[in-house]
């Protein structure tokens, strides 16, 4: 490995993360906005402007909520619970060393009580950051590869690849949550009263229609492609840092042959973790929804940076 | 009109010199907080050695030229730190690293030592603390190319030698470490 520019690698992954912040809560903003005025205009044709404002309210209070409390919202989701102090002291002493590595303030430890080896990272900035990792990582797993995982999470968090991570997951969550309700109060009103619309009005509930359907995929497309670059960058950052890449190398191979599911993984969560955790095989678009990369072509990539 | 222009030429100036003067300052800044990131851990290491001198003493007795080894060079490594250049400093606790192997290479022939957890707990946070530092180190020479590079490079050169900045000296240790192999002898 010829001696990269760590830093500058890091500096414009953070400033590629704000734009992606802001773009986020735009695409997020204008989703919504397109729902409810679809919606407004099927309800009560002429009235969806008058929808507008409240739609914008309700984004913005998803994106403020999701920015500051959204990390405890996914820890409490996964079940994880913070370590102790004098808990796990080999533990303690990886992350501290990569926080000074790193030169920033450890981030909290938290551990989820499952025996299938995974971990992820979250909050909104490193001086908010979280790491969560499995019992089963701890078992499992011997100290370089613990590190080699560990300086992978740790380079989302000085990324900032979490805060994106963050608002993805539950932003996501809220459109898909919202298509879906509204699709479903849609099936249900269309009973009697579609013969006393004009076309103008089909055309309309056509259109959102579409757009309940569309949306939900869109978002997720957004997702995973933001995801599956970041954890190339985030296994090379951590490289570079311990400046061992077989740890983290090895450490994925064992996740890889580890046949357990993660109890309190869903699919809104999968995204973060360091390696799948749900073992689901996506038949028909696996390349397209893949949150992650393949493993195989991981540990190879980390295996080329001799 | 012309008054106006050399005004904004004026004001555009000062605007740029004040913010690759901030700018210098930051890097300094960030070099000294890095510095105080090793210093730490280094002081940390001092305060575990005497502890791990008294717990290997224990079993090993007859080793007392190592245990003198590894208490001069952590007496020498703290004078250094007080009065010291970072070079001469660096110079210091690698000779401490060094000597602290081969106090880990005597206590690996008392096998009832290893299974001691007083030794298990010193062994883990003195594993733990050499890797901080070299992280620490580490992250001091990244802030400290930074900031070396800008005294280096157009425009801020020009402000770094009217304004007294000076290049940072880098804390090289792993190195000369590894150059450094264990004087250990068998009996």
């Amino acid at each position: 490995m010829a001696a990269p520019q760590a830093h500058l690698n890091i500096y414009d992954a953070v400033a590629a993360n704000r734009w992606r912040t802001v773009l986020l809560i735009a695409v997020f903003t204008l989703i919504v906005t397109a729902l409810v005025y679809a919606a407004g205009e099927y309800l009560a044709p002429g009235g969806g402007v008058a929808f507008i404002p409240f739609a914008v309210a309700f984004s913005g209070f998803s994106a403020l909520t999701s920015y500051f409390a959204g990390d405890k919202l996914v820890l409490a989701q996964s079940q994880a619970r913070e370590l102790a102090a004098g808990e796990e002291p080999q533990l303690r002493n990886i992350v501290e060393t990569l926080a000074i590595g790193l030169g920033i303030q450890p981030p909290k430890i938290y551990v989820i009580e499952d025996t299938a080896p995974n971990a992820f990272a979250t909050g909104r900035d490193p001086k908010h950051a979280s790491i969560a990792v499995t019992r089963g990582l701890l078992q499992k797993m011997d100290r370089t590869e613990l590190e080699g995982v560990l300086a992978h999470e740790m380079s989302h968090v000085i990324n900032r690849d979490i805060r994106v991570m963050l608002l993805v997951t539950v932003l996501v969550g809220t459109v898909a949550l919202l298509s879906d309700w509204m699709l479903r109060s849609m099936w249900w009103g269309r009973g009697g009263r579609s013969r006393d619309r004009g076309n103008a009005a089909a055309l309309i509930a056509v259109i959102a229609l579409v757009l309940a359907i569309l949306t939900p995929i869109i978002a997720t497309l957004i997702q995973l492609a933001v995801s599956r670059q970041r954890e190339y960058l985030a296994d090379a950052s951590g490289a570079l840092l311990t400046r061992y890449p077989q740890g983290l190398a090895s450490a994925l191979q064992k996740i890889a042959g580890d046949p357990e599911p993660l109890e309190s993984a869903n699919k809104a969560t999968a995204s973060l973790y360091i390696a799948n955790p749900l073992h689901d095989d996506p038949k028909f678009f696996d390349r397209l929804f893949d949150t992650h990369p393949p493993i195989a072509e991981r540990i190879r990539r980390l295996e080329a940076m001799e | 009109m012309e008054l106006w222009i050399v005004l904004a030429v004026i004001v555009i100036v000062a605007l740029f010199v004040i913010a690759m003067y901030n700018r210098l300052v930051t890097l300094r800044q960030r070099v000294r907080e890095a510095w105080s990131d090793i210093d730490v851990q280094l002081k940390r290491r001092y305060d575990l050695i005497p502890n791990l001198v008294a717990t290997v003493k224990g079993y090993a007795t007859h080793e007392s030229t190592v245990f003198q080894n590894v208490t001069d060079a952590r007496a020498k490594a703290i004078a250094a730190g007080q009065t010291g250049t970072p070079e001469q400093r660096a110079q210091a606790e690698n000779v401490l690293t060094g000597a602290l192997r081969s106090v880990f290479a005597v206590a690996e022939n008392y096998p009832q030592l290893q299974a001691v957890q007083e030794f298990k707990d010193l062994s883990e946070n003195l594993t733990a603390t050499e890797d901080k530092i070299a992280f620490a180190r580490r992250f001091y020479n990244g802030n400290v190319r930074d900031y070396n590079t800008s005294l280096q490079t157009f425009p801020t050169n020009l402000l770094a030698g009217m304004f007294g900045f000076t290049a940072e000296q880098y804390f090289e240790l792993a190195d000369a470490g590894e150059r450094e192999t264990p004087k250990v002898s068998f009996p």
